[in-house]
C-alpha cells in the first residue's frame, strides 16, 4: 500500500515528519518496507545567494556572481528579471539535472561564462508560474540542499499490509492508527472540507434488494454475492482536468491523473479504501442496474481493450441487457466516462469476497478493487462512503447529485469478544491493567464495557475483519503498547518430552564420515524428468502443477538427481567429482500420500586423491573406492549391523546389506559424459522411512502411545589384550574362475579357527605360471593363542587342513611357484 | 687361559675404552674405534671373547656375564659419542627439500546452507531444544487446516503451492511438523524442526522451488511472548554476535497469534542505512508468534491451560547473505568449485 505522507497528514496532524511515522507504523502496525521521497530529483539543488549582478546591455540577460557555500563565487548568468542582490534563489550547479530531464552545463553565453543555473518555480517543476526565479524567504547559508528549506517533497510510504488488516489499505486506515500511538484526533481532509453537504444530507433510498429513485432501478440478484449496492446519480458534470490538489494526491500513490471524475474515484479507493466505478449514465441500457452472475456465453469488453469470455461463476453488473462490468474488478469500456459525459451513475458496493476471488481469477486480472473487495472493506461504511463518494464527484465536476439508491442488508452486528487482564499477562508475561487495555482498544476504534470480573467485553469496529478471539485483542494490546517495550528475560524451562528424530542423528553420522572422505555434501532440487528412474515410471510421484514440464516428477533415487549435477560440472571442464546426499525420495502408493524416505546418495569420478610430486597421476576413483565408500555409508547409517556387499547385476555392482537387510546399492553410472570423463560409481543407501501417517485424528492427540522406543546400540564388550606372539603364514592359491574370493574366504575362517586373528587378501594375479581358466589368489593368515605361543607343529597342521579342504570343497590348490 | 686371565683382558679393555672413545674426532675415526674395540671381525673384545671355550667349563657362566656387561658399558659410550659427533657434523648427502608440499587429500565440505543449520541447532541445543522431524509430502490439513489457515487462503493457491493429489502437498514450510509434534508428545514441547519446503516459486536470483527451513517450537504451561523475545534475542546474540540489537515487528501468520517478525540491526552499516539493509538500518531474519491457539486445538490440546511460542528462518538466506553469494541458485547447482571453497 502506498501512502503520502502528505495525504496522511491531512487526516490526521500529528505533526511528525515522514521517517518518524515510519518508525511508528513499523514498529506498531506493519512493515514499511519502501520510503520513497517524491522529490528525490531535486535533491542536487542548493541554495545560493547573489552577491553582484550587472545587465549585459543589449539582452535580457544579467551576469551575477553567486555564493553557493563552495568557497568560491561563481559565475552565472541569468535570463530572469528579477535578479535581486542579496536574495537567495535555488540554483542548479552544472553538472546538475533539471527535473525536465536536461543537464546543466558550463557554457559561454555572449562572452559570459555561466557555471549553473538560478531556477525559477516552474524549472523546478513547483507550479506554472514563470514570473522568473524563484526568491527563497530563508536564512539558510548558501550552499544549504534545497529540500532542507522548502517544504516541498512528499514521501510516499510504502507499507506491507499483510492478509489480515485490509483496514490498512487506505489513508483513513493508517491514519486511524497513527491517531491512535501520537494521541491526535482524526480528521476529513482539507479538501473534502468544502463538499457540499446537501448531498450527504439526501437520505439514500434503500430497500433490501430492490430499490428505484429518479428513473434509475438497482436489483440486487443475491445478496450473497452482493450485500451492498449503493448508487448515486449524478448529474451536470464537465469531465476535464483534475484540480491540483486531487492531481497530487493520485500522483502522490503512484497513480496517473486522467481526468477529474476517474480521479475522485481514485481519491475514494486510496483515501478510504472504498472501491467505487462511474457508469456514463446514458450508456446504462433500460434504466437498470442488475447485480447477478453472468450468463454462459456472455462477453465483455473491459477497461484495458480484453474482451472476456463470462461463466456463471462470475458477478457482473448488467444494465437491463447486457454486462456493463466484472463486480468488484474493473469496469467495462461501453459504459467508460469520456469526455463527453456529463452525467454518471457512481457504484458504491460491497461484494462477498468469495465471487471477487473467483472473478478475478477465471478472468487473471487483480486490480486494486478486487484486492480490497477479496480481502474485505468496511461494510458499515458503504452507505457513508455513497454520499461522500457522491458529493466529491459533484464537487470536482461541477455537477449534482440528483438521487443516493442504497440496496441490500444491513451489515451483521459484530460479535463481542471478551478480554481477561489475566489471560494478557500470561500471554505478554507482564501485567498490564484493565483500564490500560481499555484506553488501547479504544483507541482504534473497539468498542468496550465491563465484563464479569476484571474481563472487558469488546465490540471490534467494522473495518476489524481479524478479530474474532480473545488472543486476537491481546495481539492489539501488545502491538500498541509495542514488542520492544515487553520484558525479554530469558527464564529456565522444563526439559521437552521429544526424543531426537534418530533420522536427523543417522544424517549427522553419514555427513560426518563422508566429509571426512573428502565428499562434498550437496542439496540440490528433487525434481527430475523421470527418463532415469529404472522404472515404468508407475509409482513415480507426479506434482500436478509443475513448475518445469521437462521435470515434473519427484525423484525415486538421489543418484538421480547427483548425476545431473555430475553432468553439469562435466559441462564445465571439471571432472574431479566426490558428491554426497542425504535426501528424501518419493514412491506413489496409490490414492496415499507417497511413500517417503530419506535416502544417502554417494557419488565419485575422476582423482582418487590430489596431484602430488611422489604421484603425478593419482589413480581414478574405481569399484573398489565405491565399495569402501558403501561400507562407510551403511556403517555408519546402521552402526552395529552386519554389512555385507552381495554381488549384483550390471549395472549394481553390490547390494548393499544391513544385518541381512537390503539396504542399498553400489553401482557403476551411465552419464552424458564427454570422452575425457573417468567412470563414475554411485552408492545409494536407505537411511530410513519418514512416516507420513496422521498422527491422531483432527482435534486429537496421541500422547498415550507413551515414548518412542530408544534404538541405543549395544556397547562394545572389551577383549583381553593377549601377550602371546603371532604366527603366520601365506596361502598362494590358484582358483577356478568359478569361485569367488569370498567362498575361499569362508573356508579359510571356518577351517582355521578361533585362533586366527587376520585373514587379508594381499594380491590377485593372472599370466605366466598360472592356468588358463584360473586365477592365482594369496592370502596371508595370522594366528593368536591368547595364552601361549603356538608350536611351529600347530601352525602346519592348519595350513595342511586348509589347503585339503579348499582342494576338496572349491577344486583349489596351492599355486608351486 | 684362566678365569682371572680372561677377566684381566676384559678389565683392561673397559680401562682403555673410554679414552679411545674420546679421542675419535669424527665418524670416521668413530668407526675404526668401533672396530677396533667391538667390531666383530677383529675387535678386542671379539678376541677376547674367543677365548671363552678354552676356560673350564665352571668359570664360562661368569666370564659371559663380565664380558656382556663390559660390552654394555662400551656399546653405550660409543652411541653417545656418535650422536656428539653426528650433531657436530654438517649435514651430508642428498638433502630433504622440506619446502615441498604435504600429500595432498581431498578436503570434505558440508554445505553452506547445512552449516547454517548445524549453528543453529547447537545455540538451541544448550537451551534444552531436540530435533523433530516430518514428511515434505503432508496432507493439506497438516499444512494448512490445523496451522489455522483459512479455508481460501491465497497460499493455498495453485499459483502458490505444489499439490502432488487430492488435498495433498508438497509442504510449504515446516509448520506441519509443529502439529504433528504436538499430536505424538505431550508438553513440555522444546524442538527445532529443520528440513525441506517447497513453493510454486520459479528459480530466480532470490527464489528457488524447494529450499531449507528451520522452524523452532515451544508449549509449556505459562510460556509467553516474553519467552519468545528472550530466547530469540539470545539466539541472535549467539549467532551474530554478543551486541547483536534486535526488533521485533507486528506481522501475521494464519498459525501465530500475535505474530512478530524479528530484525537484527545491520552488521554492515550498524544501523544507519546502507543497500544491503535497503536503508532501513535492520534486516529480517527470521518470523515468530504465540502459537494461535486454534493450533493448540488442532492437536489436542488444552488452549487455555498451554501456551507456546514458535519461530521460522530460511537458512539459505542467511547463508548467502553471510558468504555474499550473489545469486540463491549457485547453492543448488553443486558446482565443485563452489564447494571446495567451504573445505
Amino acid at each position: 500500500m502506498n501512502i503520502s505522507h502528505e495525504w496522511l497528514s491531512r487526516f490526521v496532524p500529528h505533526g511528525r515528519d515522514a521517517a518518524e511515522v515510519r518508525d511508528l507504523i513499523t514498529a506498531h502496525v506493519a512493515t514499511v518496507e519502501g520510503f520513497e521521497r517524491l522529490r528525490a530529483d531535486l535533491e542536487a539543488f542548493v541554495v545560493a545567494r547573489v552577491v553582484e549582478s550587472e545587465k549585459i546591455p543589449d539582452t535580457k540577460l544579467s551576469f551575477n556572481k553567486v555564493d553557493d557555500g563552495s568557497g568560491t563565487l561563481l559565475e552565472v548568468v541569468c535570463g530572469a528579471p528579477n535578479v535581486t542582490v542579496g536574495a537567495t534563489y535555488p540554483f542548479a550547479r552544472s553538472g546538475t539535472t533539471m527535473p525536465a530531464g536536461f543537464k546543466i552545463e558550463k557554457k559561454k553565453i555572449r562572452g559570459f561564462t555561466s557555471n549553473g543555473m538560478l531556477c525559477s518555480a516552474r524549472e523546478l517543476g513547483l507550479g506554472e508560474e514563470h514570473d522568473g526565479i524563484l526568491a527563497l524567504d530563508t536564512d539558510a547559508a548558501p550552499g544549504t540542499a534545497l529540500l532542507e528549506v522548502l517544504p516541498l517533497g512528499d514521501v510516499r510510504l510504502v507499507i506491507d499490509v499483510l492478509p489480515n488488516r485490509p483496514d490498512l489499505l487506505s489513508h483513513l486506515g493508517v491514519a486511524r492508527e497513527i491517531a491512535a500511538l501520537t494521541g491526535t484526533a482524526l480528521q476529513r481532509p482539507d479538501e473534502l472540507r468544502a463538499l457540499s453537504t446537501a448531498s450527504l444530507a439526501l437520505a439514500p433510498a434503500r430497500g433490501v434488494d430492490h430499490v428505484k429513485d429518479s428513473g434509475l432501478d438497482v436489483r440486487i440478484d443475491d445478496v450473497a454475492d452482493c450485500p451492498q449496492y449503493g448508487a448515486a446519480i449524478i448529474s451536470g458534470l464537465t469531465v476535464g482536468p483534475s484540480p491540483d490538489w486531487l492531481k497530487a494526491c493520485v500522483e502522490s500513490v503512484g497513480g496517473r491523473s486522467i481526468n477529474n471524475i476517474v480521479d475522485a474515484t481514485n481519491y475514494m479507493l486510496h483515501g478510504f479504501g472504498q472501491p467505487v466505478h462511474a457508469f456514463d449514465a446514458t450508456k446504462i441500457g433500460g434504466d437498470a442496474i442488475v447485480v447477478r452472475r453472468a450468463r454462459a456465453g456472455e462477453t465483455l469488453v473491459t477497461l484495458d481493450g480484453a474482451e472476456r469470455k463470462l461463466d456463471p461463476s462470475m458477478l457482473v453488473i448488467a444494465d437491463g441487457a447486457v454486462p456493463m462490468a466484472l463486480a468488484g474488478v474493473m469496469g467495462g469500456r461501453a459504459s467508460e466516462v469520456t469526455d463527453a459525459t456529463t452525467k454518471v451513475v457512481l457504484e458504491v458496493a460491497l461484494f462477498a469476497p468469495r465471487v471477487v476471488r473467483t472473478t478475478r481469477r477465471r478472468v487473471g486480472l487483480s486490480t486494486d478493487a478486487s484486492y480490497r473487495y477479496e480481502r474485505g472493506i468496511d461494510a458499515a461504511a458503504v452507505g457513508q462512503m455513497l454520499a461522500l463518494g457522491a458529493a466529491l464527484l459533484a464537487f470536482v465536476g461541477g455537477g449534482s447529485v440528483d438521487a443516493l439508491l442504497h440496496a441490500g442488508a444491513a451489515p451483521v452486528a459484530r460479535a463481542k469478544v471478551t478480554i481477561r487482564p489475566e489471560r494478557v499477562a500470561l500471554l505478554l508475561g507482564e501485567p498490564v491493567g484493565g483500564d490500560e487495555i481499555r484506553r488501547l482498544l479504544e483507541s482504534i476504534g473497539f468498542a468496550c464495557e465491563a465484563g464479569a470480573s476484571s474481563a472487558l467485553v469488546v465490540t471490534p469496529p467494522s473495518w476489524r475483519h481479524d478479530v474474532a478471539r480473545e488472543v486476537d485483542l491481546i495481539e492489539e494490546v501488545a502491538r500498541l503498547r509495542g514488542f520492544d517495550r515487553l520484558p525479554d528475560t530469558l527464564q529456565g524451562a522444563r526439559p521437552g518430552t521429544v526424543p531426537d528424530h534418530p533420522l536427523f542423528t543417522a544424517y549427522r553420522r553419514v555427513r560426518d564420515a563422508l566429509v571426512a572422505e573428502g565428499l562434498h555434501e550437496v542439496r540440490p532440487l528433487p525434481f527430475t524428468s523421470g527418463r532415469d528412474a529404472g522404472t515404468d515410471g508407475a509409482d513415480l510421484v507426479r506434482v500436478q502443477n509443475p513448475l518445469a514440464e521437462d521435470e515434473p516428477f519427484l525423484r525415486q533415487s538421489v543418484l538421480d538427481t547427483l548425476a545431473r549435477r555430475a553432468e553439469y560440472n562435466l559441462n564445465r571442464m571439471q571432472g574431479d567429482l566426490r558428491f554426497f546426499e542425504v535426501g528424501t525420495t518419493f514412491t506413489a502408493q496409490g490414492k496415499a500420500l507417497p511413500r517417503e524416505e530419506q535416502h544417502v546418495g554417494v557419488l565419485v569420478m575422476g582423482a582418487r586423491r590430489p596431484v602430488h610430486f611422489t604421484e603425478a597421476q593419482p589413480p581414478a576413483f574405481d569399484a573398489w573406492d565405491a565399495k569402501a565408500l558403501a561400507h562407510t555409508v551403511a556403517e555408519a547409517a546402521f552402526p552395529g549391523a552386519d554389512i555385507s556387499m552381495v554381488p549384483g547385476e550390471s549395472p549394481v555392482l553390490w547390494r548393499v546389506q544391513a544385518g541381512g537387510v537390503v539396504v542399498g546399492a553400489v553401482s557403476r553410472l551411465t552419464l552424458d559424459a564427454p570422452v575425457w570423463a573417468k567412470p563414475a560409481f554411485g552408492v545409494e543407501v536407505l537411511l530410513g522411512e519418514m512416516p507420513s501417517t496422521p498422527i491422531a485424528a483432527r482435534g486429537q492427540h496421541a500422547h498415550a502411545a507413551g515414548p518412542a522406543r530408544s534404538h541405543a546400540n549395544e556397547p562394545v564388550r572389551y577383549r583381553a589384550l593377549s601377550v602371546t606372539p603371532t604366527a603366520e603364514f601365506d596361502l598362494a592359491l590358484l582358483v577356478p574362475d568359478a569361485v569367488l574370493a569370498a567362498q575361499v574366504e569362508e573356508v579359510l575362517r571356518t577351517v582355521s579357527g578361533a585362533q586366527l586373528e587376520r585373514c587379508e587378501l594381499f594380491d590377485e594375479f593372472r599370466g605366466a605360471g598360472v592356468p588358463v581358466g584360473t586365477r592365482s589368489l594369496a592370502w596371508r593368515l595370522t594366528f593368536r593363542h591368547p595364552e601361549r605361543t603356538l608350536r611351529e607343529k600347530e601352525i602346519e597342521g592348519r595350513r595342511t587342513l586348509v589347503l585339503k579342504t579348499l582342494e576338496a570343497q572349491l577344486g583349489v590348490r596351492p599355486r608351486t611357484v | 687361559m684362566t678365569l682371572a686371565e680372561f677377566i684381566a683382558a676384559l678389565d683392561l679393555l673397559a680401562a682403555e675404552a673410554p679414552a679411545r672413545i674420546a679421542a675419535a674426532a669424527d665418524l670416521e675415526a668413530w668407526t675404526e674405534v668401533r672396530n677396533a674395540l667391538v667390531g666383530r671381525q677383529s675387535g678386542r673384545l671379539t678376541d677376547i671373547m674367543s677365548g671363552l671355550g678354552a676356560l673350564p667349563k665352571e668359570d664360562r657362566r661368569e666370564a659371559g656375564q663380565r664380558a656382556n656387561a663390559v660390552k654394555v658399558v662400551i656399546d653405550d659410550a660409543l652411541e653417545s659419542r656418535r650422536g656428539e659427533l653426528a650433531a657436530a657434523a654438517p649435514a651430508t648427502g642428498p638433502s630433504i627439500d622440506l619446502s615441498m608440499p604435504a600429500r595432498g587429500r581431498w578436503k570434505g565440505t558440508v554445505h553452506p546452507v547445512s552449516l547454517v543449520i548445524d549453528e543453529v541447532v547447537e545455540i538451541f541445543r544448550e537451551l534444552g531444544f531436540t530435533i523433530a522431524l516430518g514428511p515434505e509430502a503432508e496432507h493439506a490439513w497438516y499444512n494448512f487446516g490445523a496451522l489455522n489457515f483459512p479455508d481460501d487462503h491465497p497460499a493455498m493457491d495453485l499459483h502458490d503451492t505444489l499439490y502432488i493429489g487430492e488435498e495433498q502437498v508438497l509442504r510449504t514450510h515446516t509448520s506441519p511438523v509443529q502439529v504433528r509434534t504436538l499430536q505424538q508428545y505431550p508438553p513440555p514441547i522444546r524442538v527445532l524442526a529443520p528440513g525441506n519446503v517447497y513453493r510454486r516459486d520459479f528459480f530466480d536470483p532470490s527464489h528457488a522451488p524447494m529450499f531449507a527451513q528451520i522452524e523452532g517450537l515451544v508449549v509449556d504451561e505459562g510460556v509467553s511472548f516474553a519467552d519468545l523475545k528472550a530466547t530469540l534475542s539470545h539466539f541472535a546474540r549467539r549467532f551474530f554476535g554478543p551486541t547483536t540489537k534486535t526488533r521485533f515487528r507486528p506481522s501475521y501468520f494464519p498459525f501465530t497469534e500475535p505474530s512478530a517478525e524479528m530484525d537484527v540491526q545491520c552488521g554492515v552499516c550498524s544501523g544507519s542505512g546502507c543497500s544491503v539493509c535497503k536503508q532501513s538500518g535492520w534486516v529480517e531474519i527470521l518470523g515468530s508468534g504465540m502459537v494461535h491457539p486454534a493450533v493448540l486445538e488442532a492437536a489436542g490440546l488444552d488452549s487455555e491451560r498451554y501456551t507456546g511460542w514458535a519461530f521460522g528462518m530460511g537458512p539459505a538466506r542467511t547463508a548467502i547473505s553471510r558468504h555474499g553469494i550473489p545469486d540463491i541458485r549457485i547453492l543448488y547447482d553443486s558446482d565443485v568449485r563452489f564447494l571446495d571453497q567451504f573445505a
